[in-house]
């Protein structure tokens, strides 16, 4: 018997805003000025937040963290399709994500500086705390997808953002088949930046695109431009009308560029050339975004000079405010290993703070 | 009362508890039209229907991952691990996930879970089917590790470990499944975690034990005083972690004498974490040194030579002995 045709599957590409800045007036999506505007100042606030916050590791007054430079579109897009009832859940490389959905600075300041304080919001803002076992929250995601569809609550749905090297985890391949098998309203964003610290995406996958994925899972994939905010929020926009539609889950790749280091610790040369950097600097989302509103006439130099003082006092402020707190319970963790009480629990805590009292730790 | 096994009573706090509580979700491994490899969840997918009794993929990960979201979303997921030899797959995100975000977010993320899982050996069961390896999950903090002996306690703890505000580890001893019946009442009964029991007061000497072991240290005691009229005390310790180091100590201090009996291997286990409370706590009372009567250190047998490990209760009648001459 002859072979026949068991399935045909393709994977498609989405660029809205060229490296150039020039826009496909057929794809624009249809945002008002001010809407551009919340957006490109939330991707310049996390941009100028990162070389603060290298500064200030830098002098020691934080401790290590991944910056987002690069990937602002690729993380902001995607949130800023997403409403007050979508829920957020990240790794560690989504900053501006993070801030619009309304954490302050300051509070991820106290992370980075060690304290838990710094890692949670309100749940009331459905934006789970950073996961540092990267893939793992793929699934979190999958089961609060669940919850809303078991709950009724059509209008939620779950993003989660993984990067390339989370994508050869076996929790990312579970999720998608969970999410698939169950149709359960989740959008899966991996930001593909190129790099897992020192291991290229050639040796992550041998798949052309991470976005073809996705169809092992029979649900839609897409490989989007990650630099093109346009086109990171056109795609997220419509991955979530199917996902609030009863649609079922969408996986989404951001072809994007991590153009500084893994992590503060890390050093790019080790691994990579000046040349390729060099090279994804001029594809950089902020620039290319900054010409288009531009051009559309959404900004000129005053009003970009009005972002730019803004957004430095507002990041000066919050330095202050992180910096102004300067005591912390030093027993919390005994407040939080259960939530209910017990006598060896707290029978340790006290030998804690008896030590404390005594100077035999670092209070 | 209706006298029911350990399978039925388990059974009737998923009904009960899901009936209360539209929140509470059953999901694993053939739990759903099958009811589960061993019956456990057998009728709640007629009953519930299929969004609350979900047949999920063959992936434990997976289970307790979304497990974690379903909980940080409002639902009360109760998962299944097929078997305990199934279950290390979902310790990256037990530990990595379920034990921590109370402390990761300071006490506004919580993970309200229960994980139940058949373990322990004497089944006749093929490899990876018989280990015991309650210690393992007892390291984690955050994680409370429970192990019913009967019918009536699994009953019992199984409602409290689904109402519980914290990540449950609920294992349950196969071997103890259909072993014997007891009257468990049809009315709501509960049990505090963290709390042992004394199922038999005494002075000369104290035993604790859990899961299947309790079943046969019990003969075992029987037997011993009925050749000796020594008096024992016996404790069932019910709760790994966190554990009830007061009463163990209060039992210490009356008897002087400690025999510890555990089914599994025994360095790094829940038996030596008793013996250094013990010496932490009550260590002055000992007459004796504590006995600890285990399985050995070695990897867990297949089923024609299992029963040479596990504790036996001629093993534990002569630990008592040895502990009550000394």
């Amino acid at each position: 018997m002859p072979l026949t045709m068991a399935g045909e599957f393709s994977t498609s590409y989405l660029q809205i805003l060229d490296e150039s800045g020039e826009v496909d007036r057929e794809l624009e999506p249809k945002l008002s000025d001010a809407e551009l505007l919340r957006f490109y100042r939330a991707m310049y606030l996390s941009r100028e937040a990162d070389q603060r916050m290298l500064k200030m590791q830098r002098q020691g007054r934080i401790g290590t963290f991944g910056p987002g430079t690069g990937q602002e579109a690729a993380f902001c897009g995607p949130t800023f399709a997403l409403t007050d009832k979508d829920w957020l859940l990240g790794s560690f490389r989504e900053p501006g994500a993070r801030f619009m959905r309304g954490e302050p600075l300051s509070t991820a300041l106290l992370y980075y500086n060690g304290y838990e304080e710094g890692n949670a919001l309100s749940p009331d803002k459905r934006t789970l705390p950073i996961a540092v076992i990267v893939a793992s929250q793929t699934l979190h995601a999958v089961g609060i997808a669940y919850s809303m569809q078991y709950q009724g609550q059509k209008d939620s749905a779950a993003l989660v953002f993984l990067g390339d090297g989370a994508s050869s985890q076996g929790d990312f391949h579970e999720a998608l088949n969970f999410a698939a098998v169950w149709q359960a309203p989740v959008v899966f964003v991996v930001q593909n930046n190129q790099w897992a610290i020192s291991v290229p995406r050639s040796k992550q996958t041998h798949s052309r695109t991470i976005a073809q994925k996705a169809i092992a899972y029979d649900m839609p994939g897409i490989q989007v431009d990650g630099n093109d905010a346009l086109a990171m929020y056109q795609a997220t926009k419509e991955a979530l009308a199917r996902a609030h539609s009863g649609g079922g889950p969408t996986l989404i790749e951001a072809v994007t560029y991590r153009l500084m280091m893994h992590t503060t610790a890390d050093d790019p040369k080790k691994y990579r050339t000046e040349k390729e950097e060099k090279d994804w600097w001029s594809k950089e989302p902020l620039v290319r975004f900054e010409k288009y509103l531009r051009d559309k006439g959404v900004l000129d130099d005053k009003a970009k000079a009005t972002i730019e003082a803004e957004t430095r006092q507002y990041i000066d402020e919050e330095i202050k405010k992180f910096e102004t707190r300067t005591t912390f319970k030093p027993d919390a963790s005994f407040d939080y290993v259960f939530g209910t009480t017990h006598a060896e629990i707290e029978k340790q805590r006290a030998e804690f703070l008896a030590t404390l009292n005594q100077g035999g730790a670092d209070a | 009362m209706p006298k029911i096994n350990m399978v039925q009573a388990i059974n009737l706090a998923l009904r009960q508890e899901m009936a209360k509580d539209p929140n509470v979700i059953v999901l694993g491994e053939d739990v759903g039209v099958d009811g589960g490899v061993f019956r456990v969840t057998e009728g709640l997918h007629e009953q519930f229907g299929e969004r609350r009794v979900i047949d999920t993929p063959l992936a434990e990960s997976g289970i307790m991952g979304v497990s974690i979201g379903m909980a940080l979303s409002g639902l009360k997921p109760v998962a299944e691990m097929q078997f305990d030899g199934f279950s290390y797959l979902m310790i990256p995100q037990l530990e990595g996930n379920a034990s921590r975000y109370r402390s990761r977010s300071q006490g506004l993320w919580t993970v309200p879970l229960v994980v139940r899982m058949p373990y322990g050996g004497a089944v006749r069961a093929l490899e990876h089917h018989s280990e015991s390896r309650e210690a393992t999950y007892a390291t984690f903090p955050g994680v409370k590790v429970v192990i019913p002996s009967g019918p009536r306690n699994a009953r019992a703890l199984l409602v409290a470990a689904i109402r519980d505000p914290d990540p449950v580890v609920f294992m349950e001893p196969k071997r103890v499944y259909r072993a014997f019946r007891e009257d468990v009442p049809e009315e709501e009964e509960t049990m505090e975690i963290g709390k042992a029991q004394v199922v038999q007061e005494g002075g000369d000497l104290t035993v604790i034990s859990w899961g299947a072991m309790s079943h046969i240290t019990r003969q075992a005691i029987d037997e011993v005083q009925k050749r000796r009229g020594a008096k024992i005390e016996h404790i069932d310790l019910l709760s790994i972690a966190p554990m009830d180091t007061d009463t163990i100590s209060n039992s210490i201090r009356k008897t002087g004498r400690c025999v510890i009996v555990q089914e599994a291997p025994r360095s790094f286990g829940v038996s030596s974490e008793i013996t250094a409370r013990i010496n932490d706590n009550v260590l002055l009372y000992l007459e004796a040194p504590v006995k600890r009567i285990t399985n050995y250190d070695v990897v867990t047998p297949y089923f024609g030579r299992e029963l040479k490990y596990i504790p036996d209760q001629q093993r534990i009648e002569r630990g008592i002995e040895e502990t009550l001459e000394f």
